[in-house]
């Protein structure tokens, strides 16, 4: 198992945001977790990359409990979390922004590096001496993924990748996202878009007020009334 | 004559730009006035002279008063800059903290010093001047320029083109991103902190050695005038910091020289109220950005 999380809870400020939730990701799995606004979605991934310190329940990454590591020490074993609203260093450059990315690669080795990046996004090649901040949304998506691959992810966690993006960028990205997957990378997928995060996944969660309240293989979710009813516009 | 009081006021800009830059860096890193800046230029000096004093040779005693500044400095992070951090909203606590840590200084050094002006003793530094052009420049002098020239190139060569110079300027940018990253923040605030204290810190022996004077009050005009540098400069801003800081020199030794007595600090703050007036975010507001430190 990649990931496994046990009665996680977490608030803030007193105010209860995630109240016991289970998940687990496996070693080659690609995950979605799907739920409205405020269901606690990105509480979660900031909880598992330790940057959402109130809380309790317990946090396994390849068997390790890493519940009281630092956001960095997190990185640095492999568990790669892609922000909501994508983080750039942006006064630096796109080549800047993939350097500072292969520090999380700590002592572990790592097939990635800048050339395969590119190769994958070739888009941010051509602006690779650009400033972060002049790229389009979807660059700056691309280049967020790219960041984490420099680290040499062990598992990917990516909160609305398709935010903000048009439909052509949004199929390029998923498109990437299962390659990955394919080629063996483990994935945790949060999207509003769930039928985009139900298509491209195998196995999927539904998050609503801070609880999972429903899971299973994602075509079964998909084909399922009250999912149909509340997430995907049925 | 004109030419030698510029280059006399190059000489203490460039003590300035030492001074300021250690102000500016941690601001641009942390967005935290660290107003023990002047206690910790004093501790430098201190340390030198105490150590000159009990026969170690002024090159080491230097060295030591650096490295001792950069400590202490890195002393204040731990114990006031980062418990404050942790409970958020650290601006204005950081203020009070500084300044209270400030006190704590001062009143050591004027407890060890018994409230004394020190002076190195006669002969720590050769007394020699050179001439060209009609110009006279002292060998101090030259030490001075020489050594503002290198850890200025040092620094900005630190900053953007090695590694740690990267995280640095990622945690000053966006800590969050830094972090998914895996840039550990607390080893990049230790690492700015200690250089800024090192900066102080020879600048204090500088000026000490300069004006044969080293005294526990010593760091309040500094801090004074690094204020005004940092803010015509831009705060945050390297090339800001050091021309505001040639500048300031120069019209310091110029006003001493040609006007009437106590007029050079009216022109000074003068000139600071102007600038802000029309440049409200200093000369270099944005250029701060492109030098690697400075938030957005
Ligand atoms: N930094 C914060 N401080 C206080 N409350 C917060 C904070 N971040 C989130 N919350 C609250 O926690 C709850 C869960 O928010 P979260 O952002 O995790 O939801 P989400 O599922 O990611 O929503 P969205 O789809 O809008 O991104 C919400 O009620 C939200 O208002
Ligand atoms: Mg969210």
């Amino acid at each position: 198992m990649k990931l496994s999380v046990r009665g996680l809870a977490a608030s803030y400020d007193g105010i209860k945001a995630l109240r016991g939730v289970d998940i687990d990701v496996g070693d080659a799995e690609m995950v979605a977790l799907i739920g409205a606004n405020g269901a606690g979605k990105s509480t979660l991934l900031n909880s598992l990359s330790g940057f959402v310190r109130q809380r309790s329940g317990e946090i396994r990454f390849e068997g390790q409990d890493i519940g009281r590591l630092d956001p960095h020490a997190i990185s640095r074993r492999g568990l790669l979390h892609v922000p909501e609203g994508r983080q750039m260093l942006s006064d630096m450059t796109v080549l800047e922004n993939l350097q500072v990315g292969v520090l999380a690669r700590g002592n572990r080795t790592s097939a990635w590096d800048e050339r395969k990046v590119f190769d994958l996004f070739p888009v941010l090649e051509e602006r690779k001496d650009l400033a972060a901040a002049t790229l389009s949304g979807g660059q700056q998506q691309m280049l967020a993924i790219g960041r984490a691959l420099m680290g040499g992810p062990r598992l990917l966690l990516l909160d609305e990748p398709s935010l903000g993006l048009s439909p052509l960028i949004t199929d390029q990205v998923f498109e990437v996202l299962e390659t990955l997957n394919r080629e063996g990378l483990a994935i945790l997928l949060v999207e509003q878009n769930a039928q985009r995060a139900l298509a491209a996944t195998s196995r999927a969660y539904v998050m609503e007020r801070g609880t999972i309240v429903a899971q299973g293989p994602s075509a079964e979710l998909a084909s399922n009334a009250s999912v149909i009813e509340h997430y995907l516009g049925g | 004559m004109i030419a030698q009081q510029l280059i006399n006021g190059l000489v203490s800009g460039a003590v300035y730009a030492l001074f300021a830059l250690g102000f500016t860096l941690v601001f641009g890193v942390q967005k935290l006035l660290n107003l023990a800046h002047g206690g910790v230029f004093m501790a430098g000096a201190f340390i030198a002279y105490y150590a000159v004093v009990s026969g170690v040779p002024f090159w080491a005693a230097a060295i030591l008063g650096t490295l001792g500044a950069g400590l202490i400095s890195v002393l204040i992070e731990i114990v006031a800059f980062r418990p404050l951090r942790a409970r958020g909203q650290a601006e204005f606590a950081a203020i009070v903290a500084s300044i209270g840590v400030d006190l704590i200084l001062v009143s050591i050094a004027q407890r060890v010093s018994d409230t004394k002006v020190l002076k190195f003793p006669f002969g720590t530094f050769p007394i020699e001047f050179y001439r060209f052009w009609g110009l006279r420049i002292s060998l101090l002098q030259i030490m001075i320029l020489a050594i503002v020239a290198v850890l200025l190139a040092a620094l900005v060569f630190y900053l953007k083109k090695t590694t740690f110079g990267r995280q640095v300027r990622a945690v000053a940018i966006n800590e969050k991103a830094a972090a998914l990253l895996g840039v550990n923040a607390k080893a990049v605030y230790f690492q700015t902190f200690f250089i800024s204290g090192a900066l102080a810190g020879i600048a204090g022996v500088l000026i000490g050695l300069s004006f044969n004077s080293i005294q526990f009050l010593m760091g309040e005009p500094y801090m004074l005038r690094a204020f005004v540098v940092v803010v015509i400069g831009g705060l945050g801003s390297i090339p800001g910091a050091v021309f505001a800081s040639l500048m300031l020199g120069v019209m310091q030794t110029l006003s001493v020289a040609y006007l009437p007595n106590g007029v050079s600090e009216m022109i000074i703050f003068a000139l600071l109220f102007v600038v802000l007036l029309f440049w409200p975010n200093g000369l270099f507001g944005g250029a701060g950005l492109s030098a690697g430190v400075g938030r957005r």
